[in-house]
């Protein structure tokens, strides 16, 4: 079959729109991500929601976004922000919340679960495997309803993001509520998070977040284009990604997140000749 | 009337106090240099200055007008900033960032006054460069006029010439004391004790473990004098 004739199914035209809304996203919020040097928590985040996913499935949730997007909304939003006075301090704040959740999604999955074959549901849940696949309609809904938000909420803000990235205390100096828009960058990351999920799993997550805008941050010296090129590319992987995995049968998250390294790797040679001249 | 009013402030972290009993006020108009050695806790008293750093004891009240949103800072580099992608004109039109409110995108208006500011600093020039690719002394000033867009009544510098070669210092001074004559209130914290005198109107001196001094240019310089034979080599520095 070649790609028009699978693109004529709804669960590839949605797997698709799902996919690229996501990978929108991810993009958009890890330029400030990776320049507030958060990458590493945007792994830890997806570690908890690996746990919250846990949860759900042994309390037999119908649609666990709904406990994992708060969840994970929490635990961004009080890392991100306890930050500079919490008594054990950043990366090994993570470090330690997130193998633990790691550790208490695996026992809950393993101990609880009510499927007979533990060892694919944690595959899926750790690496996406087929899940943007058989999306239900009501997942497509959310999906499309939070990446929306998302989306709005960042160019509403955009400035105000540039300005709490590149400086807060400057912005709280001049009297503006610095704190307030760092919540809110929190709180959208977790959401985010918990999209990119769906996508590539949970394991992965952070790939398709800090890639992007890793790879236009080698080219691309303002803050806008950083922008703009890193969606572009995250798009354009998402895109690649779900239609090879479709056309071959390769794991999808995986074959995203390994066209975000191919063109990380262009992009780093490109870089390079810029500089040269 | 006095805008700025420091009382009996002690500044310190986790209850270890850097310094403590420092009173001092500041009037529109004025510029006013902080000095003092390493460790004095200069930085951390313009962070209690700006709402930033919350002082262990002691007030701080902001009066004739004077408001939170009116100030306008520039801080000492930190490594961060250094390989950030951002355009020279990005960091200085987010010097804006107090006066659009909830607004989502700067108005011509706030366009024109980065656009001004820049000029005043002669960077125009240099709008479109990436902020990490400038010199040190580009980088300042690109700081400088941001702060200058967020500073309605008064502009705080933290050592705003540390890393500065001499003639970039010294540019920087003028800028800063052209600033101040055209009605701007400045408050720069310094260690070229020599330098600060010729500009600032008022000096607070802080010293660690010692009382410290706050009084007009004029009457630092007569106290300095008369002990000059034992402090001069620390007054120079």
């Amino acid at each position: 079959m070649s790609v028009w004739e699978y693109l004529q199914f709804s669960f590839v035209q949605n797997a698709l729109i799902v996919g690229v809304l996501v990978a929108l996203c991810a993009a958009l919020i890890g330029v400030p991500l990776v320049l507030k040097r958060y990458s590493f928590i945007g792994d830890g985040l997806s570690h908890i929601a690996f746990g919250g996913m846990a949860v759900a499935a042994v309390i037999n949730l119908t649609n666990n976004l709904y406990l994992i997007m708060p969840l994970t909304v929490a635990a961004a939003v009080s890392l991100l922000t306890a930050g500079q006075n919490a008594k054990i301090k950043g990366d090994a704040a993570i470090a330690l919340i997130s193998v633990a959740a790691l550790a208490f999604g695996y026992f809950l999955l393993n101990t609880f679960s009510v499927t007979p074959n533990i060892s694919a549901d944690v595959c899926t849940s750790l690496f996406g495997s087929t899940s943007i696949l058989t999306l239900k309609q009501s997942d497509i809904f959310l999906c499309i309803g939070m990446s929306v938000l998302v989306i709005a909420v960042y160019l509403v803000f955009y400035n105000k993001i540039f300005a709490v990235t590149f400086d807060a205390e400057f912005m709280k100096a001049a009297g503006v509520k610095s704190k307030a828009y760092e919540i809110l960058v929190a709180a959208v990351i977790g959401i985010v998070v918990s999209l990119s999920m769906r996508l590539v799993g949970s394991l992965l997550t952070s790939a398709l977040v800090i890639f992007p805008a890793l790879s236009a941050m080698r080219v691309f010296k303002n803050f806008k284009a950083v922008v703009l090129c890193s969606a572009a590319v995250s798009v354009a992987c998402a895109l690649c990604g779900i239609l090879i995995s479709i056309v071959w049968g390769t794991p999808v998250g995986a074959t995203i997140v390994l066209t975000e390294v191919v063109i990380f790797g262009l992009f780093c040679v490109s870089g390079l000749k810029f500089k040269r001249r | 009337m006095a805008g700025l009013y420091v009382e009996n402030i002690s500044l310190g972290y986790e209850g270890n106090t850097v310094a403590k009993d420092i009173s001092f006020r500041v009037s529109l108009g004025d510029y006013l240099c902080v000095i003092g050695g390493n460790g004095a806790g200069k930085s951390t008293l313009i962070k209690a200055v700006l709402g930033l750093h919350k002082p262990l004891a002691g007030v701080i009240r902001l009066g004739d007008g004077l408001r939170r949103g009116d100030f306008g800072y520039l801080p000492q580099q930190r490594d961060m900033q250094r390989d950030f992608p951002a355009s020279a004109c990005e960091v200085v039109l987010s010097g804006c960032i107090n006066r659009c409110g909830l607004r989502p995108f700067y108005n011509r208006k706030e366009q024109t006054l980065a656009r001004g500011s820049m000029e005043k600093l002669g960077i125009v020039g240099l709008s479109k460069c990436c902020y990490r690719e400038l010199s040190g002394g580009q980088q300042q000033r690109v700081l400088l006029a941001r702060a200058l867009c967020a500073a309605k009544k008064i502009l705080v510098l933290d050592e705003p010439v540390a890393g500065l070669d001499p003639a970039a210092a010294r540019d920087m001074y003028e800028i800063t004391a052209d600033l101040n004559r055209g009605g701007l209130t400045v408050v720069m914290v310094s260690h070229d004790t020599a330098t600060a005198l010729n500009y600032a109107s008022h000096i607070l001196k802080m010293e660690k473990d010692a009382p410290c001094f706050f009084g007009a240019g004029g009457e630092y310089r007569a106290r300095s004098g008369e002990r000059k034979p034992r402090s001069e080599g620390a007054d120079s520095v």
